[in-house]
């Protein structure tokens, strides 16, 4: 299997100096599902850190590559508006969707403090033990001496049921979460909807099942739930339809993808790298320190998109008004004159929490310590039960530019 | 130069000294504080160096510039004397500061 990696590696890293410049199709989802992306990055970060696409089935726009300079657009949002979208990708006209991810202050802010609380520390401390409950009984059911995909049985599950949790969404119906999730950030080729059309149905359906929730909590004051803190929030009570299926988006995938691919994430790190995965075995202490080097490794968010409100000047290119600006915190987590062996995964990683991951300024993730917590609580959990969860093929990616992550990661665990 | 005493969320107290001009996060993590994480590396970017200032020092230490704010407004845990260390330039003046740690950084 290494071989094969070794020969698809030397072969993209040879596709990524062949062709010129402006025709690298930085944006390609195909190296995102074949992970060959890399050098393609390593080549602008290089050659070309605020590199301009002109020509792309989404259109042009500017690619961010190095960490510093992310680290500016992240945190100069007067500049680089998130109104209207945060994907390369533009959002459908006749469906649009507002959320308050994909907004400026003031309202955003208002929206925003509406709902975090729900992972503020008094939550946390509350949901750890659920947590670690279900971790275990997820763990303790799964198959000895068999193989079978860790996403479905445990990355999936453990997501699903955590939001299903924040929502205070029917416990059992928690599979049309999932759904949902996967319908949000599925592409064409991936088989889970016919058409467009189709898709925004489905996506109309999930709004309407999340109005029953909301009507039913609308009487009720005092509920610490999403659903309960939207419906009574000032900045949220009288929003339209679209924007509270915006928001549940929003809070769905947010909850739900990112978590979800970081736990599948670190399987594969540790079976690609046994060194650290020994390193691990000899001292647990270091997971928490691991789930920040997880989550920088993996970066289950591979862009945020901006727009730029006036001309502005980065790392000496010339943006104009209204170009849009994408930030590849991808890249920027493997940039070498920030991160020193950056490509390397490394458990005890000195400042591993210092990573793009999470996004930094007004829009930084809401829900990372809720994130980390969980993460944390996995690799607790397995390392108490399990000797190796063993990596037994290839995983699968999913094809996207922006979720990062896995379909398929087949493992076997061996009990310690 | 100037003392500052660190307060954990359990009431724990780590008295440090802090040298002119460089900030008071820095002084928390060259000294192994618990409780200060500094994701951003000191960019005011992260909120995660949130401490509370006692109310006796609010006034010399003054209150947080426009940027910090942003990121202050979006803490749930915020409280009336909150700012981010990696904001506060230690100098003679803050010597015998105090400051609160919350529960957790988020």
């Amino acid at each position: 299997m290494s071989e094969a990696i070794d020969r698809s590696s030397a072969a993209s890293n040879n596709d990524a100096y062949a062709v010129a410049l402006d025709k690298i199709e930085i944006w390609n989802p195909d190296r995102f599902k074949e992970d060959t992306l890399w050098p393609f990055f390593a080549r602008l970060r290089k050659e070309d850190p605020v590199h301009y696409t002109a020509e792309s089935p989404m259109g042009p726009f500017w690619s961010v590559t190095k960490f510093d300079d992310i680290m500016y657009v992240d945190t100069h949002h007067e500049i680089f508006s998130s109104e209207g979208g945060i994907t390369i990708d533009e959002q459908d006209e006749n469906f649009e969707l507002p959320m308050f991810i994909a907004m400026d202050p003031p309202k955003h802010d208002l929206q925003r403090k509406t709902v975090s609380g729900v992972v503020a520390p008094p939550n946390l401390v509350k949901l750890e033990g659920t947590i670690r409950e279900r971790v275990c009984k997820i763990l303790d059911a799964l198959p000895r001496d068999e193989t079978f995909n860790w996403v479905d049985k445990v990355s999936i599950e453990l997501t699903t049921q955590m939001l299903a949790t924040l929502f205070d969404f029917p416990f059992e119906e928690r599979s049309k979460l999932t759904y949902w999730s996967d319908l949000i950030t599925a592409d064409e080729t991936s088989g889970l909807y016919e058409s467009e059309e189709h898709r925004q149905g489905e996506l109309l359906k999930c709004l309407e099942y999340f109005t029953g929730l909301w009507n039913q909590r609308v009487n009720t004051p005092g509920g610490n739930d999403l659903i309960s803190m939207l419906a009574h929030g000032e900045s949220t009570k009288n929003m339209p339809p679209m924007e509270y299926l915006g928001n549940l988006v929003l809070l769905i995938v947010g909850g739900n993808d990112t978590t979800r691919n970081s736990i599948s994430g670190g399987v594969v790190a540790l079976n690609q790298n046994p060194d650290q995965y020994q390193k691990l075995r000899n001292d647990p202490s270091l997971i928490p320190n691991m789930v920040s080097e997880i989550i920088r490794w993996q970066t289950p968010l591979a862009h945020m998109r901006r727009r730029a409100l006036q001309d502005t000047e980065l790392h000496g290119k010339q943006i104009k008004k209204g170009d849009k600006v994408v930030m590849w915190y991808v890249s920027g987590n493997r940039d070498e004159d920030t991160i020193p062996n950056a490509d390397a995964f490394i458990i005890d990683r000195p400042k591993a929490r210092q990573h793009l991951s999470f996004g930094f300024g007004i829009h930084r993730c809401m829900g990372n310590r809720l994130a980390e917590m969980q993460l944390r609580v996995v690799w607790e959990e397995i390392l108490k039960r399990f000797h190796t969860v063993e990596l037994v093929g290839e995983p699968a990616r999913v094809r996207s530019n922006f979720v990062k992550g896995y379909t398929h990661v087949p493992v076997r665990v061996h009990a310690r | 130069m100037a003392k500052i005493n660190f307060i954990e969320h359990n009431g724990k107290e780590h008295i440090v000294d802090a040298e002119n001009g460089m900030s008071v996060m820095n002084a928390a993590i060259d000294h192994l504080v618990p409780g200060i994480d500094a994701d951003c590396g000191g960019e005011c970017s992260c909120a995660t160096c949130h401490v509370i200032v006692d109310a006796k020092w609010i006034g010399v230490v003054g209150r947080p510039g426009d940027q910090e704010e942003s990121m202050l407004d979006m803490n749930p845990e915020r409280e009336v004397n909150s700012r981010l260390s990696c904001q506060i330039r230690v100098r003679d003046e803050l010597d015998g500061l105090i400051v609160r740690l919350p529960q957790f950084q988020i």
